[in-house]
């Protein structure tokens, strides 16, 4: 079996981890830490893994040599860390968007500070898989990606990689998204009275996730709008662009399907019958799909391109396991499995 | 075994076999309902599609 740790555990993204870590059928969790919670058992604070495992929060620095690290902690912090936490690994997947950009002076216009560790920016390939397999592969550090770009990016991948949208155009891409994107800590928006039941547009342009979209995809022209909706997990990515000249719907449908075949988890969605015709967060909690629809008007060329995830799994700790599958040359399909549930 | 294109998303749909001139078939892909109007070679046509209110 292959030892992996989980620094940070006590998140929603570590708890996710967590959860696919502990079913997964290569590896044996060791280690979980937490400062706030060291000493109590997993399953105080991730209440859904009780009867699956007796681990309890580890000291970090009672951390041991694994084969693989996984980091879990609020941004910002594993910059500081990682010389340390190459010595006690070497394949580490972190969530965090420490190391998601590969230029320094980029990381410090969107995160307003400078980077501690630049000299590792491009030590870490970023870790989506539908962009980066044959590197992932190859890897021993590989980043997280935001939730809000990995809907993004993947909205606009078919298009982008068919080379169907004028990209000097401008994408406007108008996110919803649910109150787990915020973390386990809370706040007084995120208080129940003030959160339940919102419509709330709290980005209008300028979210940090937007640089991985430039970054990714090679688009400038780019804005990302972000609106708080009364779910718990999902993200839906709904993208506006431009096609170029004689593009079709069916010149649509042969790149969203050549993505759809060429990535595990990528699921087209535009149905002419039934409930769910269009890409839905909501029957996706749980599962690491990403659907994708799409619509183009060719009397205009305006093209609507959505993708569904839940922001746990493909957006943060499902997408690092199909990293680590990758990295470690298993099926990257393995421990994620899920379907997701309906009704839901 | 027969296959025919989709003509609204242009999938490769797969005729099963003792399949009828006639019949209604879905495509896999984009679910929408197609007619085979001839089967040597294979051929298909947008069936009409009962109109209904959705998604609101």
């Amino acid at each position: 079996m292959t030892s992996v740790s989980i620094i940070g555990g006590s998140g929603y993204g570590g708890g996710e981890a967590l959860r696919l870590l502990l079913d997964h059928p290569k590896v044996e969790v060791k280690q979980v830490t937490s400062r706030s919670h060291m000493g109590e058992f997993v399953y105080q604070t991730h209440p859904n893994l009780r009867k699956r495992t007796q681990l309890k929060f580890s000291d970090p620095s009672q951390l041991e040599s694994v084969d693989v690290l996984f980091l879990a902690q609020p941004h910002g912090q594993a910059q500081h860390h990682i010389d340390q936490y190459t010595k006690l690994a070497t394949k580490i997947v972190d969530l965090a968007a420490d190391f998601r950009l590969r230029d320094a002076a980029v990381y410090e216009k969107w995160y307003g500070e400078k980077h501690a560790m630049p000299e590792w920016l491009n030590k870490f390939v970023y870790g989506l898989p539908e962009l980066h397999r044959a590197e992932l592969a190859a890897a021993n550090y590989v980043s997280g990606v935001g939730c809000n770009a990995t809907a993004s990016n993947l909205a606009l991948l078919p298009l982008v990689k068919a080379d169907l949208i004028d990209k000097n155009a401008p994408i406007i891409i108008e996110i919803k998204v649910g109150s787990s994107e915020g973390g386990a800590e809370g706040n007084s928006a995120s208080h129940h009275p003030e959160r339940a039941s919102v419509i709330r547009t709290f980005s209008p342009f300028g979210h940090r996730h937007t640089a991985e979209v430039m970054q990714e995809l090679g688009v400038t022209n780019v804005s990302l709008t972000m609106t708080s909706v009364d779910l718990v997990r999902g993200v839906l990515a709904t993208a506006h662009a431009n096609v170029k000249s004689g593009v079709t719907t069916k010149d649509l449908w042969k790149a969203y399907r050549a993505a759809a075949n060429e990535n595990p988890f990528v699921r087209v969605v535009k149905e002419q019958r039934g409930i769910y015709r269009v890409p839905e967060p909501k029957i996706l909690a749980g599962s690491n799909y990403a659907d994708l629809g799409f619509d183009l008007d060719e009397s205009n060329g305006h093209v609507v391109s959505m993708c569904a995830i839940d922001n746990l799994m493909k957006g943060a700790a499902g997408t690092a396991v199909q990293c680590m599958n990758l990295m470690m040359g298993w099926d990257e399909t393995l421990g994620l499995e899920f379907a997701g549930l309906h009704p839901i | 075994m027969s296959t025919v294109t989709c003509p609204e998303c242009a999938a490769e749909v797969t005729l099963d076999a003792g399949t009828e001139v006639g019949e209604i078939i879905v495509c896999p892909d984009c679910g929408v309902d197609l007619e085979i109007t001839a089967l040597e070679p294979a051929a298909v046509q947008l069936a009409p599609m009962e109109q209904e209110d959705w998604g609101e």
